[in-house]
């Protein structure tokens, strides 16, 4: 039997070999392998972000614009769904039954276990209807949530809209924090400031079991953090001015932009036709969205920052400006109104200084005096003198925040343009135009385009004489102040006493015999300096257009007003824009019967005066 | 009797008993951290008893305290009973299996449990020992190296009776530790060829799931031409028999589907199935093994730390007081803790086969090689599923699964291979 002691070793072999196995096979699901590790967290840890509540957004006057109000979204727990009495839960909550299946399914694909949101963005009194019901509907309950509301039916193109995130953003570095199911500001101040008004979302770690019930926080809480709520914006629209502005645009295309020239601030931003901000809130926000992108007036354009138009005669000033801090000429300077060089709109009496010229706004004599600023003899070549001298007005011109975005604190506003040599010589070949190719540029019209904001932020920079601050909503982000692009003081290469020149020629435009004489404020005592413009352009009649500031001495409020097709400037785009100014400046408007005649449509404006 | 107690206790292996204590005391800690939950009241000495009786932990002492007392008597019984009323404990043994289906509630499947009032016994779990004493009895009168085939099938019957009834009352996997019994014959004189043979066929059943079937055929029919082309001795004088081989396993290749098809129930399939890819139905048949992977592998080197285990302590582990009791050790003591309880196998088992070497009469040899054979074919099986390396099968890992009858009947198995060593000496004048 000797021999068959040896067959102990080959028994301890086998046991030696399995403890191996084991020793070797558990070495590497626990210690090289790690993705076991991250497969427990993913089992027991629940993460639960706390929303905080959303910044306010008030008006220059405290009145609250944004606020958030509770809706409630109606979830389902596919798993503990018993015995669904489908008649009567369609009936509660009034919902098409194919909605509820096709609700049911998507939850039940996103996971048996984890509630999904069935419907969304109940009201509290939509709630109140069903929530005693829902206790006979196992699997289904309710979750509060915060909305937007607003406490005005205007300004919605500024104020923009909280939605779900689209899902096209979901994997875009910027939006990382945010969850497929997350709301935020999609557009307007909403989106621009969604950093300030969302605050620091709260994080919390929640272990749980098997059944995903909470079984405590994650280490004592040791990674949970708090949420902090989100920063109130103060802006500096006056919520009445704005409101007014809208009424009286009622059934037109065109933009009211008011500035506070002193601080930047904008008063007023009226892009017409308007929408109620309310439109894009709450329970069928996707519908209302889509009803506004294909409503033919197409509402959702932000016209005040996105339709870009030839400023027309206003544009005149700017050249003025320019030219005179060129030396080429002087407030004194007078030229003929020679109508060979440009049709000019009226007879008038001899443009013999600046001031007559602008209170007629004659053609021919901007002609000759951006013809005075550009032509300056810097090349024997009469072309390449052009070219020189176009580069200096554009570099003068843009000081005027014109030809680039201003930076105002809303997404998507358009440059505009301010023609270079480049851009002509692209155009008509290198050396082969002139100052007569491109003159029109002279009366703001041909190549040159403008928002309706750089054109009131032109008023501003004439009513400070010489420097603007970009033009901004937000004059405070909580306690903060405005950001710190906006306490910058801009100077434009002009200096201030030509500003003082063109003033007096500003104010006889609304003066007696001036071409926006409807504007006067002179009854009331407060003095005004505006120019009209009558804006050719390929899509019908004319745009009408005044830009102003007031009072003269110590500039309140700087506007711009473009009405698209109503033709002449001085007899619509000018009543207006003094409305606006006598709300603003006065608080109130006597003059009822303009404030009667004018919301309509613009098609009365150009009949009258053709 | 002993003639004197202390002669007696000097006699007794006392290295055995240690790791045995040590087992039973770090199973029980496992055990408290697998039934403990945060939530539950954690001053439990002003619970009454029955509400003590709740607790996985609490029962587990009074097992360990009933098993204690088991080994006193087992002790202290004269070591020749065992021989004498070995077969007498087999011939009851199986009457109770029998009569166990007709009598025994179902639970879990299957009507392997009678319960006692308060306690819940599986006959299955003495069958193991208690076929141990009937074989080594059975050994000791034969030899097995004559090639009596008379004496072999009677010890296979021996053998194949008890997991036979046992697969009758739905518990597979208790039924397949019987095998374990083949390395006691592998000592005692039995073929090896026969532990080469099964070796072979496991490992052709197992490559006839994983690879192509074309594929084996390929390679078992270059083998044998291979070796007829090389060996002339076999080529000249057994070619029928090596053609029989290779006409076996290509039978075997084929007969894995019908074995797989047919004859394995459904669920048994599956945990075959699930064992080849883990991944296939991760909710389903593989969350055992999926959460028990995921448990022990996030333990890391050292391990979440003493009833910090999220995965056990959260239930996401089924069974892990009892048969996944190792998801515990591997989670909260790391690839170390892991380490440390193959340690304390291995060291029980070399303790197991010393002894088993000493004893001068056959019977306690092989009943020792039976113990150490039962307990390693438990820990093998037993850890080998709870990182899938062996399909799930429902054996508890011993002296560390929570469980009377467990706890008992290996306790039992082990002291009476201590009771037979300590008279070794007595044996040795018989």
């Amino acid at each position: 039997m000797q021999y068959l002691e040896g067959r102990k070793y080959v028994v301890q072999a086998i046991f030696l070999a399995v403890a191996m196995l084991f020793a070797g096979r558990l070495f590497y699901i626990q210690v090289l392998d790690g993705s076991y590790k991250l497969a427990a967290d993913r089992n027991t840890l629940q993460r639960i972000v706390k929303v905080p509540y959303r910044g306010l957004v008030y008006d220059r006057n405290g009145k609250l614009l944004v606020q958030n109000t509770p809706v409630y979204d109606l979830l389902v727990v596919p798993r503990e769904v018993k015995q669904l009495d489908t008649v009567r839960f369609c009936q509660l909550l009034q919902l098409p039954v194919e909605d509820l299946r096709a609700g049911l399914l998507a939850a039940k694909k996103y996971s048996r276990v984890k509630a999904s949101p069935l419907v969304q963005n109940l009201s509290t009194a939509e709630l109140a209807s069903i929530q005693d019901n829902l206790i006979d509907f196992p699997g289904f309950r309710i979750e509060a949530r915060m909305a937007r509301a607003y406490g005005t039916q205007s300004m919605a193109h500024a104020l923009g809209y909280v939605g779900p995130i689209p899902a096209t953003w979901v994997d875009r570095e910027k939006y990382a924090k945010y969850r497929p199911t997350d709301f935020l500001g999609i557009s307007g101040l909403e989106s621009f400031y969604e950093k300030e008004l969302m605050g620091h979302r709260g994080v919390q770690y929640r272990m749980v079991n098997v059944r995903g019930i909470e079984k405590g926080a994650f280490r004592g809480g040791e990674f949970d953090t708090l949420s902090v709520a989100g920063q109130d914006l103060h802006t500096g629209i006056d919520i009445d001015l704005q409101q007014y502005g809208e009424m009286l645009m009622a059934g037109k295309r065109g933009t009211v932009v008011a500035i506070d020239p002193k601080t930047g601030e904008i008063l007023a931003f009226v892009s017409a036709p308007a929408y109620d901000p309310a439109m894009l809130t709450g329970k069928g926000l996707g519908n209302r969205y889509m009803e506004l992108l294909n409503n033919p007036e197409r509402p959702l354009i932000d016209r005040p920052l996105t339709a870009i138009y030839s400023p027309g005669s206003v544009f005149k000033l700017v050249n003025e400006l320019v030219a005179m801090q060129s030396g080429a000429v002087s407030a004194n300077t007078g030229f003929p109104c020679n109508q060979r060089l440009v049709r000019c709109t009226h007879n008038h009496e001899y443009p013999g200084n600046v001031s007559i010229a602008i209170k007629n706004s004659c053609n021919p004599y901007f002609y000759q005096v951006m013809q005075a600023t550009v032509m300056r003899g810097r090349s024997r070549n009469r072309f390449e003198d052009s070219r020189l001298g176009l580069a200096e007005w554009k570099r003068n011109v843009m000081t005027f925040g014109l030809g680039d975005k201003l930076g105002v604190d809303l997404m998507g506003e358009k440059k505009g343009l301010i023609p270079s040599p480049e851009y002509y010589d692209k155009r008509y070949g290198h050396h082969r135009w002139t100052y007569k190719t491109v003159y029109s540029l002279s009366i703001g019209q041909g190549e040159v385009q403008v928002t309706s904001l750089q054109m009131a932020n032109i008023m501003a920079i004439i009513a400070n004489r010489g420097y603007y601050y970009t033009p901004h909503f937000v004059r405070s982000v909580g306690q903060n102040g405005p950001l710190p692009q906006f306490q910058e003081r801009h100077t434009t290469s002009v200096n201030p006493r030509y500003f003082e020149q063109i003033i007096p020629g500003m104010q006889m435009v609304v003066g007696r015999g001036g071409t926006a004489n409807l504007a006067s404020l002179e009854q009331f005592g407060i003095s005004m300096a505006g120019k009209t413009g009558t804006v050719q352009n390929p899509h019908g009649a004319d745009h009408a257009t005044f830009a102003a500031f007031a009072p003269v001495e110590d500039p309140k409020i700087a506007i711009a007003v473009f009405i698209e097709n109503a033709g002449f400037g001085g007899s619509s785009a000018a009543p207006l824009a003094s409305l606006m100014v006598e709300r603003y400046l006065r608080g109130k408007v006597v003059r009822k019967q303009w404030e009667e005649w004018l919301p309509g449509s613009a098609d009365r404006f150009v009949k009258r005066h053709h | 009797m002993p003639s004197s107690p202390a002669r007696y206790s000097r006699s007794i292996d006392w290295v055995t008993v240690g790791i045995y204590l040590l087992m039973v005391f770090v199973g029980w800690l496992n055990v408290y951290a697998a039934s403990y939950s945060p939530d539950a009241p954690t001053h439990v000495f002003g619970l009454s008893f029955g509400e003590l009786m709740n607790f996985n932990w609490f029962k587990q002492i009074l097992w360990i305290g009933t098993a204690v007392l088991l080994i006193v008597v087992l002790l202290v019984v004269d070591y020749k009973a065992y021989d004498t009323f070995a077969y007498a404990l087999y011939a009851g043994m199986i009457v109770l299996l029998i009569i166990t289906p007709f009598i025994a509630r179902p639970i879990a499947g299957s009507r392997s449990w009678l319960e006692l009032g308060p306690v819940r016994l599986q006959p299955a779990e003495f069958a193991k020992f208690i076929t141990a004493l009937a074989v080594s009895r059975y050994m000791a009168g034969i030899n097995l190296r004559h090639q009596n085939f008379r004496d072999q099938l009677m010890l296979a019957v021996f053998t194949l009776l008890p997991p036979l009834l046992i697969i009758a009352a739905n518990e597979t996997g208790q039924a397949l530790v019987f095998g374990a019994f083949l390395l006691a014959y592998f000592r005692e004189g039995m073929s090896p060829l026969i532990l080469l043979l099964l070796a072979a066929g496991g490992a052709i059943l197992i490559l006839a799931l994983l690879v192509p079937k074309l594929w084996l055929i390929g390679f078992f029919t270059v083998l044998l031409v291979l070796v007829l082309v090389f060996n002339n001795r076999l080529l000249r004088h057994h070619l029928p028999l090596s053609i029989g081989v290779w006409l076996v396993v290509i039978g075997m290749v084929f007969g894995v589907d019908f074995f797989f098809n047919s004859v394995l129930q459904e669920h048994q399939r599956k945990r075959i199935e699930i064992l080849i890819n883990p991944s296939a139905d991760p909710l389903g048949v593989g969350w055992n093994v999926t959460q028990s992977k995921i448990a022990i592998g996030s333990g890391g080197v050292v391990g979440k730390g003493f009833l910090q285990g999220t995965q056990t302590k959260f239930d996401f582990v089924p069974e892990q007081s009892t048969d996944f009791i190792f998801c515990t050790v591997g989670e909260e003591w790391g690839w170390l803790g892991s380490v440390v309880t193959i340690a304390l196998f291995m060291a029980l088992l070399w303790r197991v086969v010393y002894v088993a070497e000493r004893q001068k009469s056959v019977f306690g040899r092989t009943y020792g090689y039976c113990v150490a054979s039962i307990i390693f074919f438990h820990f093998a099986v037993n850890i080998g599923m709870t990182i899938g390396l062996a399909p799930v099968v429902g054996i508890p890992l011993p002296f560390f699964s929570y469980g009377g009858s467990s706890l008992w009947s290996f306790t039992t198995l082990l002291f009476i291979l201590l009771a037979i060593d300590a008279y070794r000496k007595q044996d040795l004048v018989r």
